[in-house]
């Protein structure tokens, strides 16, 4: 017996809620990160899983493009992170707002 | 016939000058000037390849129209880079390059102690370039090429000194006064590219006959205003009297020989334009004449030895156009020739003077100088025998011819004519006099010494043809005029006709003569033993006329006056709020939208889920429309 297609969707689409939520709700920068890598793991299920479905490679290949820039992002952000919590005790986003205008 | 040649000759200087421009300076002082010598004597030696090249075809043979390249292509209007050769730019090309050889030699003396020498000899080079291209072009826009190119290195070499603010501001003048008859030429070139659709030097004077007479008589009068400019006639003479300022080697082979030439060369090159509009030619012999004399009367009263040479030159292209307004073309351009020999020869005889007495330039100041430099006294006093129309001096049967076609056209301009020659042989006798002989009125401490060989020789060669330059073209038999025989084809019926018995040409030409003595003579009486007669010397002529102090106060000082006024009213008031106002917008559009920018995180990642939910709603609803 195979999974149909729409459960995987529906697994992404509520993958990519938590993280959005997550994202929103959390002020500790390191969740928010973590959200962050959740909604793009979501959208990367939704490719291949459309890709199955319609038989079509491209998606597949797009989700190693996400993967790549997910990684590169990781590097620097959690660079950024490891930076900003050598400076400070803390680590909530809306202490970092310096860049007010 | 050989393009190579004449385009070599052509390009060479320039080469010249962009190798002293790359290299000038690390070589060591005279090898700038040897270089740039060099290389105009071998353009002169390709001159005169190319002449006896002509010489040797018939004599209806001699034009060549020769393409380098394609130079602008848009539209219906298409231009080359070419060259016009036929017996009118190879005389000129010829004197150009000669002169300008004599020229630069004489300068790695003249210039020996100036810092930039190698600079002066870029500009030498580039000029002789600029005048190459503006006589053997073959069609106007390139000859419009050559023609802002001598200006501007005229500009260039008239501020030559720049750090004396007299200077700079002469070469500020030039400019200016200059770009008047520009505007004429400009449009000129307009009108005929607008009626005939071309503006090559062949296809123009072989269709002119299709225009109106109304249009001609414009194309040439604003022709002549070009020519005006340049050749520093009445009204837009003063700037050439400024001019004086740059170094005097400049003067003798720019504002004299050549390029103040340049004007008669565009007349006697638009002749075929000209003939079919006898009203402007007889507007160019009035203006021409008139010319003549208010420059020869300035001329007069002047104290510094080049700014009486600087009025004989512009009384001397006075006669000139004389002659071109006549239709006596090759008189116009033995004049042009002949008056290069001998003025060439002033200037450079009066460089050598300010050279040896160490920059002074007053002829009060001077005197007695004709045993301390021989050679300088010796030519210089053949120059002056030969401006002042002395026969059998150049300068007689060149003005002789001019004078005889002026007395054929109207007999008030032989009248006013023929008073200027007697004017010119006093003036210039007044300088010789006040220069080498008297009593010596310098410091005597002053260690005055004849100038080096490096500037004599060119004098002795100036001075032999100052003597013998009227073999070109004499009036004896048909078979001696050779400058007559070699020219009437460039011309054709352009030619006013000579309808004079030889009676009468004696009679003129003996009459020339008496008055060229009787001017010598009266500069003999009054001046051989003063140096102050302030009775004949009015401060109303030593201003030329008042002419350049009306033009300051008529034009430049209201004109300064005005652009102030712009600069504290419409400045300040207009274009500054304008800006102003425009920073002031964005600065409060900026304190507004600065709100935008909260410095939250979570802010952000709203506004970024909100544009995406935007676009999604847009795809969802329209897109599958």
């Amino acid at each position: 017996m195979t999974v149909p297609g729409s459960w995987y969707l529906i697994l992404s689409a509520l993958l990519f809620s938590l993280g959005a939520l997550g994202f929103f709700i959390r002020r500790n920068i390191l969740i928010m990160f973590m959200s962050l890598e959740l909604m793009l793991n979501a959208v990367n299920l939704t490719f291949v899983t459309f890709s199955r479905m319609l038989g079509d490679i491209g998606g597949q290949t797009v989700v190693f493009f996400v993967l790549v820039v997910a990684a590169a992002e990781v590097v620097v952000g959690l660079g950024l992170i490891v930076a900003i919590f050598r400076r400070r005790s803390s680590a909530t986003a809306d202490d970092l707002s310096i860049f007010r205008g | 016939m050989n393009s190579t040649v004449v385009f070599t000759l052509m390009l060479l200087p320039l080469a010249g000058s962009v190798f002293n421009m790359a290299f000038g300076r690390r070589l060591k002082r005279p090898f700038a000037g040897v270089i740039a010598s060099l290389i105009v004597v071998a353009s002169f030696v390709l001159a005169v390849v190319t002449w006896l090249d002509l010489l040797a075809k018939p004599s209806n043979q001699r034009v060549f129209d020769f393409t380098l390249f394609n130079w602008i292509s848009s539209g219906s209007l298409h231009l080359n880079v070419g060259a016009y050769v036929d017996p009118l730019s190879v005389t000129m090309i010829l004197f150009v390059t000669g002169i300008s050889s004599l020229i630069h030699i004489y300068s790695i003396g003249y210039m020996s102690h100036d810092e930039r020498f190698s600079t002066f000899f870029m500009y030498l080079n580039l000029f002789v370039f600029a005048m190459l291209v503006l006589v053997l072009s073959d069609n106007f826009v390139f000859t419009f090429l050559g023609w802002e190119g001598v200006g501007a290195t005229s500009y260039w070499l008239i501020a030559f000194w720049f750090e004396r603010p007299t200077a700079a501001a002469a070469g500020k003048k030039a400019f200016i006064v200059n770009r008047i008859g520009d505007f004429g030429y400009l449009t000129a070139v307009f009108l005929l590219f607008n009626y005939l659709g071309s503006l090559s030097y062949m296809k123009v004077f072989g269709s002119v006959g299709q225009l109106s007479h109304g249009t001609v008589t414009a194309i040439a009068l604003l022709f002549f205003v070009g020519a005006v400019g340049k050749s520093a006639q009445l009204p837009l003479f003063v700037w050439l009297v400024d001019a004086m300022e740059g170094p005097t080697p400049v003067s003798a082979l720019i504002h004299a020989a050549t390029m103040v030439t340049a004007g008669v060369y565009l007349m006697a090159r638009i002749s075929p334009i000209l003939h079919l509009s006898a009203g402007v030619g007889t507007l160019i012999a009035f203006v021409g004449v008139i010319t003549a004399f208010v420059a020869a009367m300035a001329a007069t009263s002047q104290t510094d030895i080049k700014k009486v040479l600087a009025y004989s030159t512009v009384s001397q292209l006075g006669y000139m156009f004389l002659g071109i307004g006549t239709g006596q073309y090759v008189a116009a351009i033995f004049l042009m020739v002949t008056h290069a020999f001998y003025k060439a020869l002033l200037f450079l005889g009066a460089g050598s003077v300010i050279h040896g007495l160490h920059d002074e330039q007053n002829i009060k100041k001077m005197g007695a100088l004709r045993k301390l430099m021989p050679t300088t006294a010796v030519t210089f006093i053949v120059a002056w025998l030969s401006i002042a129309g002395l026969p059998p001096f150049s300068g007689f049967w060149s003005k002789g011819d001019v004078l005889a076609g002026a007395y054929q056209k109207s007999p008030i301009l032989w009248v006013i004519g023929a008073v200027t020659a007697m004017l010119t042989a006093y003036y210039m006798g007044r300088e010789v006099y006040l220069v080498f002989f008297g009593k010596q009125r310098f410091d005597p401490a002053a260690k005055v010494h004849e100038s080096t060989k490096v500037m004599t020789i060119p004098l002795i060669v100036l001075a032999i043809l100052s003597v013998f330059g009227g073999a070109l073209d004499l009036p004896v038999s048909d078979k001696f005029r050779f400058l007559e025989n070699w020219l009437t084809p460039v011309f054709g019926n352009a030619l006013a006709p000579s309808s004079m018995s030889s009676l009468s040409r004696l009679t003129l030409g003996a009459m020339d003569g008496v008055f060229a003595i009787v001017g010598i003579g009266v500069a003999s009486a009054l001046w051989i033993r003063s140096s102050s007669r302030p009775g004949i010397e009015p401060r109303f002529l030593a201003s030329g006329w008042g002419i350049d102090g009306f033009y300051d106060r008529a034009i430049a000082r209201s004109s300064t006056k005005l652009s102030e006024s712009f600069a504290t009213v419409v400045e300040v008031k207009v274009i500054d709020r304008a800006t102003m106002s425009m920073g002031a917008l964005v600065g409060l559009a900026g304190k507004y939208l600065r709100k935008v920018q909260s410095g939250y995180i979570r802010n952000y990642a709203l506004y970024i889920s909100i544009g995406a939910i935007v676009i999604l709603g847009y795809f969802v609803t329209r897109a599958g429309a």
